[in-house]
């Protein structure tokens, strides 16, 4: 919509878009800077060789993604970036559904169970890191505490490769899972309530009412959580940073870690970008195949 | 057969019911015991903080651990300010959420309303390419941004910490989609009544936007007080550093082993989001319920 401020005469609209310019270019000089401009540069930065110290970079073509594509390590990093987001999102998702069906219950408390849940969401991620390393204590931690009683000896979660990746994706699904809460708790709340009684004089029982009017009435809402949520668990770096540095034996390295690493800490440019373009692809790649497939299954009533 | 189906829909909770009926006790006490365990399960890490930052060295190391120690270890957050140099790090977490939170929210309010009330050749052209930056990762960015501040010297500075994330593309593309929803009526009349643009903006458009605005300010600002890897890397000294950064390194420092001191120092860094979420948390869990379904 526009409002128009002017009567109808030619030359009307030079202080409009005047005023529309000077509006809009705060922000688009800031995206163009830091954010367009970044991109262009990557990709020009992840075909050099480069220290980010002697003033000349080295022109070498695909080499980078070829050293990469060629090296064992980046496959294993490659794959455990994979095993994070998929089990991950997994869980946040499955979780999720599962509490914002408990809460959407009319029980007392129930708004205080929804805070309690989300809060994690807006703690600094560095520090619950450092918390659920103490929690994960394999001789004075919480897990412990809670296992021992059951027998069970506390697995050394952070030191072993097998614990490692599963300790870190439990920690990102409880710090994130409440987003998903809130988001499906509204999607519940504004199913159509005739299309429920519709289906309970139609005979259909619990079960059925959830797998043929509940799901597919969320379509649309899953569709948006799965999208963020993948996009978001490629992007966890201060867990893997402050957990676990990406160890042990890079275990839990995943291609955003890895990419700090080769950039900020071994200085590799070249490489640091060419990992960069890498997981900009696979994300854009992983957004396009949803849009693709999944969004021809979901129901827009 | 109707007060089974009733009783199964509560236990699956796809139709909100007022508990009470005999039929339905079952359901409902399964639903509380649920609902406790989860607050029990989400809770516990936190209190486990809080319960570990006033403890002393031998209490930390003793299993079975007690929850409430006997004497509060009070001197583990005087400890752990002088660890590190944390009031460096409010001051600077301060200053760049306060200056970021507010540079995002002009930008998106100005572009927001340019991009609805505004008449402008290609208008929708340069709406989507606001848009097209959601697409650009920040990891594409970092090094590129790293070496830009870098050739102006400003690494380490406060402008590092606040420029790069000056733009806004997302909340642009909500506050527009509000915008569009406020009554032509309303706009018109203002008009009529003489108002400019800015006029409007200032005293219709924001006004009735209340809602999306706290609730953008408030994740705006939670994002940017916890950002973790761009400060890491456009921060090189104690000074600069903001506090998810500098616990951190204060973990680095002391190692696996002064638990009581760095739980109180990562008590430090959470409680202000926590207070913060606290006093605001229906603002924001609605603002996002809000938002997702609009979406």
């Amino acid at each position: 919509m526009s409002i128009s401020l002017a009567p109808e005469r030619s030359g009307r609209f030079w202080h409009e878009w005047g005023l529309f310019l000077a509006l809009v270019t705060p922000n688009l000089f800031f995206l163009a800077i830091f954010t367009y401009w970044p991109l262009v540069y990557n990709v020009y930065l992840s075909m050099v060789s480069w220290d980010m110290v002697s003033p000349d970079k080295v022109f070498v073509g695909l080499a980078n993604y070829r050293d990469l594509a060629t090296d064992p390590e980046f496959w294993k990093i490659f794959f455990n970036t994979f095993y994070f987001v998929g089990v991950g999102v997994g869980l946040t998702m499955a979780i999720a559904l599962g509490v914002a069906l408990l809460l959407n219950q009319k029980l007392r408390g129930r708004d205080f169970g929804r805070s309690v849940v989300f809060s994690p969401t807006i703690l600094s991620g560095a520090a619950i890191s450092i918390v659920w390393i103490y929690v994960f204590d394999s001789r004075f931690g919480l897990i412990h505490l809670i296992l021992a009683p059951l027998g069970i000896s506390s697995p050394q979660w952070l030191t072993v490769p097998e614990w490692a990746m599963p300790a870190l994706i439990i920690v990102y699904v409880w710090k994130n899972f409440g987003y998903a809460v809130v988001v499906y708790l509204a999607g519940l709340q504004s199913i159509s309530k005739e299309l429920l009684e519709a289906a309970t004089v139609d005979g259909a029982n619990a079960r059925e009412r959830f797998t043929n009017v509940v799901l597919p009435q969320l379509s649309p809402i899953t569709f948006f959580l799965l999208i963020t949520t993948i996009l978001g668990s490629f992007q966890a770096f201060d867990l893997v940073a402050v957990m676990t540095a990406g160890g042990p034996v890079d275990a839990t390295n995943t291609l955003i870690y890895h990419l700090y690493e080769e950039g900020f800490v071994a200085f590799h440019a070249g490489r640091a970008a060419a990992i960069a373009m890498i997981l900009f692809v696979l994300m854009l790649a992983v957004t396009v195949i949803q849009l693709r497939t999944v969004e021809r299954r979901v129901h827009y009533s | 057969m109707a007060q089974i189906a009733r009783r199964e829909s509560v236990a699956l909770g796809t139709v909100e019911v007022r508990p009470g009926r005999i039929g339905s006790i079952v359901g409902t006490v399964a639903s509380y015991f649920l609902l406790v365990l989860l607050v029990v399960i989400i809770g516990m890490p936190i209190l486990w903080m809080l319960s570990a930052s006033v403890k002393t060295l031998p209490e930390i190391y003793t299993f079975p651990p007690v929850w409430i120690p006997p004497h509060l270890r009070w001197a583990n957050y005087s400890d752990a300010w002088s660890m590190a140099p944390f009031g460096r790090f409010y001051v600077n977490t301060a200053i760049m959420t306060f200056f970021g939170t507010a540079a995002k929210l002009f930008n998106g309010i100005t572009s927001a309303y340019a991009l609805t009330y505004l008449r402008f050749p290609k208008r929708d052209l340069v709406f989507l390419v606001v848009l097209a930056a959601l697409m650009i990762p920040p990891q594409v960015t970092i090094l590129p941004n790293y070496l830009t501040l870098g050739s102006l010297n400003w690494i380490n500075t406060y402008p590092a910490l606040i420029l790069p994330e000056a733009g806004i593309a997302f909340g642009t593309f909500l506050l527009r989609q509000h915008f569009l929803t406020i009554p032509r009526e309303i706009l018109e009349a203002a008009r009529v009544d003489g108002a400019g643009h800015l006029r409007i903006l200032w005293q219709v458009v924001l006004p009735l936007s209340q809602p999306i605005l706290v609730t953008l300010l408030l994740l705006t600002a939670v994002g940017r007080w916890n950002d973790f890897l761009w400060p890491l890397i456009a921060t090189t000294t104690m000074e600069m550093r903001t506090l998810p950064v500098g616990i951190a390194f204060l973990l680095d420092q002391e190692g696996n082993t002064q638990w009581g001191q760095v739980m109180a120092a990562t008590v430090m860094v959470v409680i202000p989001l926590l207070v913060l979420f606290l006093w605001t948390q229906r603002y924001l869990v609605e603002g996002i319920a809000a938002g997702a379904l609009k979406g």
